[in-house]
Parts: structure tokens; C-alpha cells; sequence
């Protein structure tokens, strides 16, 4: 074993260090721009430099780099150290930019793919409804072809971003007279339009990150279309394949924990015996993820495969956090009655009620891109090996 | 950047399985746990003619000179497969050695051991405690005097490595002034005894041995833990796809399907944690101690965890004498137990990382 990088990345992370030392934060005029017309700035020094854009061809405004596990570790750690923006965070860029550029027609990578990293267009996806959760292919919201457009009508929720969107990649029954998963195609549709309703839902913590999408009548062109007519579904997919994050989320666990030790110190109460036990089975799940993020990094670098483990990433830091919501919420004391986010002048040194959102949104986590309980029929059916969901098989054989 | 076994220690890793396989499947394991004798001296000499006696002794005694990490894959094997014997104190008697030994004490001692012609193993407990701070031994002008509990295979082995008063280690050979008593421990694999010493002629090993030895020994126990705890989600699973009750698998029933996925979600990840531990112990010394007690604690926890799960989900047949679970669940209890509690480690590691301080 060995866990150092080695001496080429060394250099390779010396370069990107004074990359960023002259680049970061932007200088001059540039600084007077908005926050947002910042990180465009940036990213287009970013991408001509070779540092982001790296998986994206020349053609479509990417830097075409070739894979490399570690300098992309690299570059995650030195730009998240200077708080410098990499691609355009969320939905169109972890999920969009990749399935047009493995099932798009030529145009849409031209039109949107660029813009998408860059930041300057935004994106929401359109896939959950209001009776199609865990069961996403029992989807309702039709798309009827009328002349050159398609009509749309229905309603999406769990909508991250709609009311900041400019575009929504949706799954939508077109075909409602095929198969339940044969019946769905992956369209575009813009959001700055009439019929278009959008609706925040308010979350337990009383923040609204998430809305509901109305469609009435509304309308997009008849080549907006990912895939041909019915192929929504196996579009969709294709962009799963892309969800990688192990590494990154591993160094985000652990520094949660830190934060939860500071806390723990902030409070007075690590000196209480039982409050290190309670810090110290947490931590012993932390290392394991940790070390089990050097693991994937260290195969994927290499080619190889983790097997059974790469499909616990999410459901392992699912229980990390409820284990570090519940000790925050023991530590915080009297603090666990207030509001999340409540700020309350002289009341504490410190925002303990940042740590009640923290409880509350591990709860969204949970559920958020699969639930636990489906997380877990992965790993049961597809890890160990035990029998599919016999209801599950039903429905996917219509 | 390398986080993953080599291929020679892949290779280790399946030697020692296949031995296992072929030399004490688990109609032989049976046997050893129902048989009275608790030393099995054929199953231990294949394991010679391995070379595991003598895996981390430098090469230079007759050992092959290899490191921690390498130890820790045969101690997950060695987990998975129940096996029966004194690896675990031989190894750390001779690391103990290697490590505090002057050159006269290694040449007397470290050739047998590697060589298998001696048994050795370490005499780390007392009623006060397993760590080096809690020893009360007095060895001085070379006789040492006092009880020890629980040592691994006390009665059969012929080199012990003694814990001593402020945390030293003297060697002690059986016979003259070592009597011991057997224990009648629930893990009939690793069987124990209560050593008690009257003025038994020793020799004193320098530096920090103590400490370093004990923490392999953490690793060690932790690397088995999860062999062990890996045997028991596969049990499990196996057991779920072949009992049938309302006309099919219980593997079909989504209860069962989550303890399953659960079972192995709390223990899958944990392999890293003890290869970065052994890797520490060797590789990155400021991390070793800390990291090495974390591993203990944790993994253990999981192995106990998992061994309960097992049973439960082999139903009624799980709590039998004849269901093969009580042999990893009782490893579990002594995993766990070995060397110190998880408590105990948690709360080392938390002054460690200077927790408690101001």
C-alpha cells in the first residue's frame, strides 16, 4: 500500500495551486461583477487551463482531458480549500450534461452542454409525481404531439430549483398506450413559459428548497426529445451510471464529524464519559468510510472494481449523518427547542440552531435520489444476491 | 496512490483458505468444539509448514520478514474460517520479541518460534485491566512473580511474553515456577488459561514493545472481527435462499432482505478501516496507536452486532448447539472481549485525540 500520490502529482498540484493564487478570487473589474457572473468568468479560466470541463469534448466546450482519478481528486480538494466554484453544482451538470453527450443529437450538445458547466444556463429535473415515487415508472404527466410540439399536461414535485430554472429535463407518458416503462420519453422543456406553475413546498424545517411543477398546456418543440419516442426510461438510466461522488462525500463526513467534536467541545459536555463513547462509535463508522473512500479512489485509479461496497456509499453516510444529528441535537441541550436557523442574539456564542436543520434535513437525505428502503433492495438483490422484489418484477415485465 | 491489496497477499489470503477448506471443514471444526482436547497440534503444524509461525519475523531469524498488513489478511482468513489455534499469540510473542529483543534475546528465541519448534504467546491480562498502564508484575533480578488471566493457549505454549509493572515485558519460558490453569472459555477455538508465576526466571525486553504489541494485537483482532462478521452476512444469506416457509425462500421477503442488507452494510466498510490500521502500524506511526484502537472497538462491535443478527435470522435453528452460528458468535464475544472492551478503547482513543483536555 501506498497513499501517497507520488511525485508527478505533486507538480500537478503545485500548478493548480498558483493557478488558482492568481485566479481566485477574480481581480479588477471582474470583482465588481455578480456572484454568479463570477463563477462564469472563472470557470471559462478553468476550463482553458485544462482544470475543469475535464470529462467534456473541445467541441462542446469542455477541456477533454484524459481520466485521471487522482488529479480530479486533486482539483476537488486544492478549489474546494480557496472556495473557488468548479462546474456548475446540481442537476444539469451532474446529470444532463452526461446524457446528452451519450444520447443527444448534435445540436443540444452544442446549444446546451457548455452553458450548462458554465452556469449560465440552469436546470431542473422532472421526474418524481405525486403518486410515483419509489414506483418512478408509474409516471402520469402525458405529452401529446400537436403539429410540431408536444403538449404537456400534469404534475412533477420534489422539484430542486424550479422557481431559479431555465430548463426542465423531464420524464413524460407519451405513449400511453405502450408498456408502463415503454410508454415514457426524456423531453426538454423550457420554463419561462405560460402553463408553466411552480409552487414551493415547504419543508418541516420551514425552508422551501423543493417545489411542485403544474403543466397546463405547455409546450415544447417536437425534436426536444432525448432518445426516440419510448426510450425515456433507458435514457434516464444511462445518466445513473455517472453518480459518482465516493471520495468527495467521504471528506465531507469527515468534516462534519469535526464539526460535531467542536460542538461537542463548544458545549462543555465532551468531558462527560458517555458523550466520548457516543463520539467514538460514530467515529469508528467515519474512518471506515473514509478509509473505504481511499478504497474506490485507489480502484477506480487502477481500473478495478470495489464489488458489494460501492453500493453502500449513500446509505453509510445516510446513517453517519442521523448518528450525527442525534448526538448534536443530545449536545445542544435546551438550544433543540428553538426553530432551525432561529439566530438569536447573546442567547449562545454559537448558532445551535443551525444543528435542529441539520436534524431535520438527515431525515431528507434519506429520501432524496432513492430512498434508504430502496438502497437497501439494491444491496440485498443485486449485492447478496437474494431474490428480486416480486412486485417490483411484475410491474417491469408489463 | 495504492489502497488495495497485492496480488502476494491476495494469494496469502487464499493459501490459508484453501488449508482451511481442506484440513478443517466444518464437520472437523465440530469436533475440535466438542472435543475435550483444546489443543489441536496437526491442524497448528500445517499451519507451520505454511510459514505462518513466523510471517512478521525478520528473515534473518528463519521468518519471512513481512509487515503488519500482511499479519492482519491471514488474521481476516483465519476469522472467516473459524480457525482453530494460536496464531494470534504466537505472532504477537514473536513480534514482541522482534521488537524488544536485544540480538541475544532474538537469536535465542525468534528461530524456534518462526520455525514452530516453540509455541509462544503473550500474558497481557489482569483483573485491573489489558493495557500496559494496568500491569503490576514484578520482574526485578530477573524472577518474576504474580498471576496473569486469560492468556491465549497459556498452557501449551513454551515462550510467554509477560506484561510487567510500568508497563514492561519480560520473557518467560514454561516449566520451572509457571503453573497455569485452564479456563473454560466460550470460544472452544481459542482456548485460555490463568497463568500464575513464582519467581519463574525471566529476561526483560527494552523500549516501547508494550505498547506496539498490544496495538497489533488491536489489529489483529479487529482484521479477524471482520473476517468472522463477513462469514456470518454470507451464512446468513445462504441460509435465506435455501429455507423455504410459505412455499418459497425466506430470502424473498423484504424484512428479511433489509436485516441482510443491513447486516453487511455495517460491516462491508470496515475493511478499510482495519487495512489502513495495519498500514499505520507500519507506515504512518503518529496515526498508529489511535487508529488502531479505533479499529478494535469498532469492528468487534460490528462482529457482536452481526453474530446476533446471524442467529436471529437462522430462526429458531440459530440459538442450537448444532447451528453453526455459536461458533463465530462466540469468536465475536472473544474478539470483543480480547485485549479490551470496545469502551475502553473508545475512551484511550478519545485522550488520545485529546478530547477531554481543558
Amino acid at each position: 500500500m501506498d497513499l501517497s500520490y507520488g511525485p508527478e502529482y505533486d507538480d500537478y498540484r503545485k500548478q493548480v495551486q498558483s493557478f488558482l493564487a492568481a485566479n481566485w478570487p477574480l481581480t479588477g473589474a471582474d470583482a465588481e461583477l455578480g456572484l454568479r457572473e463570477q463563477a462564469v468568468v472563472f470557470r471559462k479560466r478553468a476550463i482553458a487551463a485544462g482544470y475543469l470541463g475535464r470529462n467534456i469534448p473541445k467541441a462542446y466546450g469542455g477541456s477533454e482531458q484524459p481520466l485521471d482519478v487522482l488529479q480530479a481528486q486533486i482539483l476537488r480538494e486544492e478549489f474546494t480549500n480557496v472556495r473557488a466554484p468548479m462546474e456548475q453544482p446540481g442537476i444539469g451538470t451532474m446529470m444532463l450534461v452526461p446524457t446528452l453527450l451519450e444520447r443527444g443529437e448534435e445540436w443540444m450538445k452544442e446549444k446546451w452542454v457548455e452553458s450548462s458547466i458554465l452556469g449560465e444556463t440552469l436546470w431542473c429535473q422532472g421526474y418524481s409525481e405525486p403518486g410515483s415515487g419509489s414506483d418512478l415508472a408509474s409516471l402520469q404527466t402525458r405529452g401529446e404531439l400537436v403539429g410540431d410540439e408536444w403538449v404537456i399536461n400534469g404534475q412533477k414535485i420534489w422539484t430542486s430549483s424550479a422557481h431559479n430554472a431555465d430548463f426542465m429535463f423531464a420524464l413524460i407518458r407519451t405513449e400511453p398506450d405502450a408498456g408502463k416503462h415503454a410508454g415514457i420519453s426524456y423531453l426538454l422543456i423550457d420554463m419561462k413559459q405560460p402553463g408553466i406553475e411552480v409552487r414551493p413546498l415547504k419543508m418541516m424545517s420551514g425552508a422551501a428548497d423543493f417545489n411542485e411543477v403544474f403543466f397546463d398546456d405547455v409546450r415544447t418543440p417536437k425534436d426536444w426529445i432525448v432518445g426516440k419516442r419510448g426510450e425515456g426510461w433507458t435514457v434516464s438510466r444511462t445518466t445513473l451510471k455517472h453518480e459518482r461522488n465516493s471520495i468527495g462525500n467521504a471528506a465531507q463526513v469527515k468534516l462534519q464529524f469535526d464539526a460535531l467534536v467542536r460542538l461537542a467541545k463548544e458545549t462543555g459536555r465532551i468531558h462527560d464519559p458517555g458523550v466520548q463513547q457516543t463520539l467514538g462509535e460514530i467515529e469508528g463508522y467515519v474512518l471506515a468510510h473514509q478509509y473505504t473512500g481511499y478504497r474506490q479512489l485507489s480502484a477506480d485509479t487502477h481500473g478495478k472494481s470495489v464489488g458489494i461496497v460501492q453500493m453502500m456509499n449513500k446509505l453509510h453516510s445516510t446513517n453517519i449523518g442521523h448518528q450525527f444529528a442525534a448526538a448534536a441535537l443530545e449536545f445542544i441541550g435546551d438550544d433543540s427547542l428553538l426553530s432551525a436557523g432561529t439566530r438569536l442574539a447573546g442567547r449562545a456564542p454559537h448558532d445551535h440552531s443551525a444543528w435542529v436543520g441539520q436534524y431535520m434535513w438527515s431525515l431528507g437525505v434519506a429520501v432524496a435520489g432513492g430512498t434508504a428502503n430502496i438502497q437497501r433492495n439494491v444491496i440485498a438483490e443485486r449485492g447478496l444476491g437474494l431474490p428480486r422484489d416480486a412486485a417490483a418484477d411484475r410491474s417491469a415485465s408489463k | 496512490m495504492n489502497f488495495e491489496l497485492s496480488e502476494e497477499q491476495e494469494l496469502l489470503q487464499e493459501t490459508v483458505r484453501g488449508f482451511f477448506e481442506s484440513e478443517c471443514p466444518v464437520t472437523r471444526l465440530r469436533e475440535i468444539y466438542d472435543n475435550d482436547e483444546p489443543f489441536d497440534a496437526s491442524l497448528w503444524k500445517g499451519l507451520v509448514e505454511l510459514g505462518l509461525a513466523g510471517i512478521a519475523i525478520p528473515e534473518q531469524y528463519g521468518g519471512a520478514g513481512l509487515a503488519a498488513l500482511d499479519l492482519a489478511v491471514v488474521a481476516e482468513t483465519l476469522g472467516f474460517c473459524a480457525a482453530p489455534g494460536p496464531f494470534l499469540g504466537h505472532s504477537l510473542a514473536g513480534f514482541a520479541i522482534a521488537t524488544g529483543g536485544s540480538d541475544a534475546q532474538k537469536e535465542k528465541w525468534l528461530p524456534r518460534l518462526a520455525s514452530g519448534d516453540a509455541l509462544g504467546t503473550v500474558a497481557f491480562g489482569e483483573s485491573a485491566g489489558w493495557q500496559p498502564e494496568n500491569w503490576t508484575l514484578d520482574a526485578a533480578g530477573g524472577a518474576l512473580s504474580g498471576g496473569k488471566q486469560a492468556v491465549l493457549f497459556g498452557a501449551e505454549a513454551d515462550v510467554i511474553v509477560v506484561g510487567t509493572a510500568n508497563g514492561g515485558l519480560a520473557v518467560v519460558e514454561s516449566g520451572a515456577g509457571v503453573s497455569a490453569e485452564a479456563v473454560d472459555n466460550s470460544d472452544r477455538t481459542r482456548r485460555l488459561a490463568d497463568l500464575t508465576f513464582d519467581k519463574a526466571p525471566c529476561e526483560i525486553l527494552a523500549g516501547d514493545a508494550a505498547s506496539r504489541t498490544r496495538d497489533l494485537g488491536l489489529v489483529l483482532l479487529a482484521a479477524d472481527a471482520f473476517g468472522g462478521a463477513t462469514r456470518l452476512v454470507e451464512m446468513s444469506v445462504e441460509y435465506a435462499k435455501t429455507r423455504e416457509q410459505f412455499g418459497v425462500t425466506i430470502g424473498h421477503f423484504q424484512a428479511l432482505k433489509h436485516q441482510l442488507a443491513n447486516m453487511a452494510l455495517d460491516v462491508e466498510p470496515s475493511r478499510a478501516l482495519y487495512w489502513y490500521a495495519a498500514h499505520a502500524l507500519d507506515e504512518v506511526p503518529d496515526e498508529a496507536e489511535r487508529t488502531a484502537a479505533v479499529a478494535k472497538a469498532h469492528i468487534s462491535d460490528r462482529f457482536m452486532q452481526v453474530g446476533r443478527d446471524a442467529v436471529e435470522a437462522h430462526g429458531g435453528y440459530g440459538f442450537t448447539w448444532e447451528c453453526e452460528v455459536q461458533v463465530w458468535f462466540k469468536r465475536a464475544m472473544f474478539d470483543r472481549a480480547y485485549l479490551g472492551s470496545p469502551s475502553t478503547h473508545r475512551t484511550r482513543a478519545a485522550q488520545l485525540a485529546g478530547w477531554d483536555a481543558a
